[in-house]
Parts: C-alpha cells; sequence; structure tokens
C-alpha cells in the first residue's frame, strides 16, 4: 500500500508539470495587458516602468521557471514560517497578483474560509441528503418514492444553479424576503444571533447547491444499491435469516459504497473550482469568485496560480478516491 | 406415511406465480411433498421445472414483486411459514432451515470476511458473543474440511477456491444445527472432482448430524447415489415422486423414463448421437388444465390434453401423475 502511495505520488509529478506547462502558456497566450488596471491619468513611461517591475517584460519561459519556483518552493515555505513562526521564506519573492501587488496566496488564504464553509457544507448536506434517498429510492423500486426520487434528481441535475439560484432569490428574498440575497463576508460568528444570521445567509446557496450535488450522488448510490440487491449474497443473508436492516445497511450498503465513495471524492475538487457560478449569483466571495474577478483584471499569475492549484486538488482526490477503493474492497491489493 | 415417523417439513398445495410484462408465468402448481427427519431427499428436473422456486417459495426467499406465494402451507415445527410473522420466519431461515446456493463463487458477501459471515448467524439466532462464535466457526470450518481454520476465518472469499467456498456455504447453512438443509444445485458450479469432494462430505455430515437434506440436481448419477427418495418435477409440478431405488429401476412417468434414457452409459457400444427429449419445457401462462409434458410425450393420448392427471400412488410410496400405464401400455385405471 504505501509503495503504491508512493509510486502514484512521484507519476503525479510529471502529470502534474505538464498541466502547469500546459495552464501557464495558455493563459499566457491570452489577450489584455496587465496594465489595464492601471489608471490611463498615469504617464505613459511611468506605466511602462510599472509594468517593468511586475516583470511582465521577461520572456515566457523565464517567468514560467520563476512561477514554478515560487508555487512548489517559496509558497510552501512560507506556509510552514506561517505556521511555526520560523523565517525560512524570508526575503524570497513570492507570486504577486497583478491586481493588488499583494502575495496570490494571502488572497488565497483570505478566500478559502468563505469557500469551504458554503461549498463544503453544500457538499456534505448533499451526500447526507443523497444517500439515503439512493438506498430507499432502490429497495423501494418503482415506488411513489423512487419516482418522486427520480423526479426530483432529473431536475436538480439539468436545471442550472444560476436558475434556480435567481429563482431562490426571487422567492426567498425578494418576495418573502426571509433570506438575504447577498453574503457577507464580513459577519463574524461571536454569539447566538450572528450564528442564526450565518445561518441565514448561508441557507439559499447551501440549498442550491446541495440539491445539485444530492441530485448526481443519489443516482450513483440508487444505481449501485439497485446492483447489488440483486447479487446473490444478499439472498444468502437473507437466507441466514438476518433482518432486512442487517441486509441493506450490512451487507448491502457495504458493497454500494465501494463506486460511489470514488465518486463522491472525485467531486471534491468541485467543491474548489466548480461553484464559480453559484458564487457568483449569492456574490459569496470565495476563490470562484476570485478566479472570476482575476480573469476580468488580466491578473495572469492568479489565474495561473488559482488554475492550478484546482488541477492539483484534482490528481490528489483521484488518488485518494483509489486508496478508498482499496480499503473498502478487500479484493483490492495494491503492490 | 408408511413408516408413521412426523415430517420434519410438510408442503401442501403449494403455488407459485411471477407476475411479470408478459403475464403471469404459473412456476409452481399445486405441489405438496413432505420431508421425513434425517431423509435425504433428491429433487430433479430440467432447468425451469420449478425446483428451485419451490423451495425459495418455501422460505419467503422469492423477491416479491414479481413472485407471489399464492396459495399452499408449508408446515415445519408447528407453525405456517407462510402465514407467521416475518419475524418468525427470520428465525427458522439458518436456524431451523439452513440453505446452500448453486454458485458459490457470489453467494458469499465479497466485503466480509468469511469468520464474520459464518458467525452471523450464530450470533443472532444463538445468542452467542463474539468469542463463543469465533470458536463455533472454527469448529465448523473444521467440520466441513477447511485445513488452518483458524486462521482462515479472518480470510476473504476471494482468497477461497470455488470447493472452498461451497465448503463455507455448508459451514454458514449448518452453523445453527439446522433441522432441514435445502441444497440448490449444490454442486453445479464445480467441476467434477470437487462436486464428488462435496457430494462426499454432505453424506458425511449427514451421518454426523442427522438432519433431513432436500438436494435440487439435474443429475440423476448424484440422486442415485446419495438420495433415499427422489421427486421428479416437470412443469412445477411433481410428476414422480418415490424410494430412489423404485423411481430409478421402475420409472412410471414417461418423462423420468425419458430422463434416464439421456444418462449416457459407459457401459456396452457407444451410441451414436447422445439421447435428448424432443423440445422445451412448457412456460405455463396459466394453471396447467391439461399435462404439461403431453406434446413431447411419446405416449400422451387424447385425455392428456384434456385433463391434468392428478398423482396416483402405484404401492410403495411410490406416486405417478400420468395416465399411461408401463405395465400394459395402456390408459391406467383410477
Amino acid at each position: 500500500m504505501l509503495t503504491f502511495i508512493l509510486r502514484r505520488i512521484l507519476t503525479a509529478i510529471p502529470t502534474l508539470l505538464l498541466i502547469s506547462l500546459v495552464i501557464f502558456f495558455l493563459v499566457d497566450l491570452a489577450p489584455g495587458s496587465p496594465a489595464s488596471e492601471i489608471p490611463l491619468t498615469v504617464p505613459a513611461e511611468v506605466r511602462a516602468k510599472i509594468l517593468e517591475s511586475m516583470g511582465v517584460n521577461d520572456p515566457v519561459y523565464v517567468r514560467y521557471g520563476l512561477w514554478l519556483k515560487q508555487f512548489v518552493w517559496v509558497e510552501p515555505l512560507n506556509l510552514f514560517d506561517h505556521f511555526f513562526g520560523t523565517t525560512f521564506a524570508e526575503g524570497q519573492q513570492r507570486i504577486i497578483s497583478y491586481q493588488t501587488r499583494s502575495p496570490v496566496f494571502d488572497m488565497i488564504v483570505q478566500r478559502i474560509p468563505q469557500t469551504m464553509t458554503v461549498i463544503g457544507t453544500a457538499y456534505l448536506i448533499g451526500i447526507m441528503i443523497a444517500l439515503p434517498i439512493g438506498i430507499y429510492s432502490a429497495y423501494r423500486q418503482y415506488s411513489w418514492f423512487d419516482q418522486a426520487g427520480t423526479f426530483f434528481a432529473m431536475v436538480g441535475f439539468s436545471v442550472p444553479t444560476f436558475f434556480t439560484g435567481v429563482l431562490l432569490i426571487v422567492i426567498f428574498s425578494v418576495k418573502l424576503g426571509w433570506f438575504p440575497s447577498i453574503y457577507d463576508t464580513t459577519l463574524k460568528v461571536e454569539d447566538w444571533e450572528s450564528f442564526l444570521k450565518q445561518a441565514r445567509q448561508m441557507a439559499l446557496p447551501v440549498t442550491v447547491l446541495a440539491l445539485f450535488n444530492a441530485a448526481s450522488i443519489s443516482r450513483y448510490m440508487r444505481s449501485s444499491v439497485l446492483d447489488n440487491l440483486g447479487q446473490d449474497y444478499v439472498r444468502t443473508a437473507r437466507a441466514k435469516g438476518m433482518s432486512e436492516r442487517t441486509v441493506l445497511l450490512g451487507h448491502v450498503l457495504r458493497n454500494s459504497l465501494i463506486p460511489v465513495v470514488t465518486v463522491i471524492a472525485l467531486g471534491i475538487p468541485s467543491i474548489f473550482g466548480g461553484a464559480i457560478i453559484t458564487e457568483q449569483v449569492f456574490k459569496v466571495n470565495g476563490l470562484g469568485a476570485a478566479l472570476i474577478g482575476a480573469i476580468h483584471a488580466n491578473d495572469l499569475p492568479m489565474v495561473q496560480t488559482l488554475t492550478f492549484i484546482f488541477a492539483t486538488l484534482i490528481v490528489t482526490f483521484n488518488l485518494i478516491a483509489d486508496i478508498l477503493y482499496g480499503i473498502l474492497d478487500p479484493r483490492i491489493r495494491y503492490v | 406415511m408408511p413408516d408413521g415417523a412426523q415430517p420434519v417439513l410438510d408442503v401442501k398445495g403449494l403455488k407459485t406465480v411471477f407476475r411479470t410484462r408478459g403475464g403471469e408465468i404459473h412456476a409452481v402448481n399445486s405441489v405438496s411433498f413432505d420431508l421425513r427427519p434425517g431423509e435425504l431427499l433428491g429433487v430433479v428436473g430440467e432447468s425451469g421445472s420449478g425446483k428451485s422456486v419451490t423451495m425459495m417459495s418455501l422460505m419467503g426467499l422469492l423477491p416479491s414483486p414479481p413472485a407471489d406465494v399464492r396459495a399452499g402451507e408449508v408446515i415445519f415445527e408447528g407453525h405456517d411459514l407462510l402465514k407467521c410473522s416475518d419475524e418468525h420466519l427470520r428465525s427458522v431461515r439458518g436456524a431451523g432451515i439452513g440453505f446452500i446456493f448453486q454458485d458459490p463463487m457470489t453467494s458469499l458477501n465479497p466485503v466480509f470476511t468469511v469468520g464474520f459471515q459464518i458467525m452471523e448467524p450464530l450470533r443472532k439466532h444463538m445468542g452467542m458473543d463474539k468469542a463463543q462464535a469465533r470458536k463455533r466457526a472454527q469448529e465448523l470450518l473444521e467440520l466441513v474440511g477447511i485445513p488452518d481454520a483458524g486462521q482462515r476465518l479472518k480470510d476473504f472469499p476471494h482468497q477461497f477456491s470455488g470447493g472452498m467456498r461451497q465448503r463455507v456455504m455448508i459451514a454458514i447453512a449448518l452453523a445453527c444445527d439446522p433441522k432441514v438443509l435445502i441444497a440448490d444445485e449444490p454442486t453445479t458450479a464445480l467441476d467434477v472432482t470437487i462436486q464428488a469432494q462435496i457430494i462426499e462430505l454432505v453424506r458425511e455430515l449427514r451421518t454426523k448430524l442427522g438432519m433431513a437434506i432436500v438436494w435440487i440436481t439435474h443429475d440423476l448419477g448424484v440422486i442415485a447415489g446419495i438420495a433415499d427418495r427422489v421427486m421428479v418435477m416437470y412443469g412445477g409440478q411433481i410428476v414422480e415422486q418415490g424410494p430412489v431405488k423404485t423411481v430409478l429401476g421402475n420409472p412410471q412417468h414417461p418423462y423420468t423414463r425419458a430422463l434416464l434414457t439421456t444418462v449416457p452409459s459407459v457401459r456396452g457400444a457407444r451410441t451414436a448421437k447422445l439421447n435428448t427429449i424432443e423440445g422445451q419445457p412448457p412456460i405455463l401462462k396459466a394453471a396447467p388444465v391439461a399435462c404439461a409434458f403431453h406434446d413431447r410425450c411419446p405416449q400422451a393420448f387424447d385425455r392428456c390434453a384434456r385433463e391434468n392427471p392428478a398423482r396416483i400412488p402405484v404401492g410403495g410410496g411410490h406416486d405417478v401423475a400420468c395416465f399411461w400405464d408401463p405395465a400394459t401400455n395402456g390408459a391406467r385405471n383410477g
């Protein structure tokens, strides 16, 4: 198992290098100047100096090499310093955003909590809704519950989140006035009242995303449980006199979770990257919003860094899914 | 009952119907039989003759829908298993009646250890704690002839060979000392040498433990070797039933006779072609009103197409559901 993980991590390195190369050069090809944010009143020679100081005029391979070094070496050192109070990274150039002239990672660290609370909660709630629905739909196949579940999944999956998001805003914020339509990032949870406020502002985005996630996961769960309910070992368990509860939640569930856990693990990177649209709709100031903002402002380092982080997450969770698969299924042993 | 022993399992008028999109399929039609303590009852018939469905119906193991057990009673230890509570039925399954299934490759749960799967019924039915159940599970594995039983409890099903897995299935079925063991084609999926080992094992366990066994198979050779009594099924009905020697030595039903001619002989001159029974077993869309075998039967006459024959005793605990009498090659009286 350990050698398997090590081997996978080692093979991930060339993959990630290739991805970083593609991302960096593709983003670099995009038209537009990083100077577009600088007011036009700034004289041309000053503007040129600013660009010079940003390192924009260096050849692309120099910038790539520098960026890569900063990403894999300087920024982790900074993180280490941040946690342990050391000064290893002192004086080293960090990845600087064109927009804010501050380190890209500082901005990312600011944005992560919003994304994690809103999108992460939505994903968790989505899974918690989806698994029971999937299991029960399969157990009572073609019952009204199953039909309703199918309908719900179809709607949840086919209606885009920017539509359901706006719809919920119209109904619950504009007409009924129950929930705010804008997420207040500055809100700090200190007491019961601010907690309620936080819960209220999270309600709509979390609902939209949870429904969307639950729709697809419940389908996977249903088909996986259905698959297993027809297996011979289920009949064996019943012939042993096991209760339906034990059969379903013991024998069938453990087997059904094997493929679904993979799907769930592979979906986690999308918590960070995939909720861009929902973050926009509800003005959640998260990573997705940061990416969109950076694209608008031609902030290449920010876009490159964020995209590469998403890519790294996808590769990482692929590995985690494989490991989970091996833990859940005794037939799979990695050597 | 000739010997007067109380049957351990008594089935009367069992009817099972499958509801499908194309209409109803009558898979089991008024099947009645009993099983005496300690006897080995062989059930033979082609695929689709209703052997397995009959036994599954007894225990409510058929998925419903589409299966529907319409009528009948199944008396086991004074309770009708078709009408008792689910709770009671579960206390009978695995404890009073053990099951062995056809395919040992898929009948064990791949994600649990063999030990866990043997211990499950022990803990549920016998109220054992973990340590007791483990001890008993090890004894069971030793009983069915798995070497190094204590270590193998921790292994998963995929680490066992087919024959060994069937031994594990037998250990599970025997875990709670059942009065009845139902073996549904337990050797069909195994190769011949392993098959012989499993048959030998069951024969040995039967003398050791003394439970009654229902052995479903389509292999007449196996039946001749181990059964006390044999039941021939066709079209979801019992067409002939009796002690194994009389049924195989003096078969009354044309279907039994035809089945016996299909067994190739290893002695004497080799036949040019293997014997077969022409035609296909019927798919019954309604309860039978004629003999289900009449369109494949060389002896059929007009009455066979009009009326479904009832089972007629022919002496010595032997009965047959047929209008034709092989002794006279004419219609049977009665």
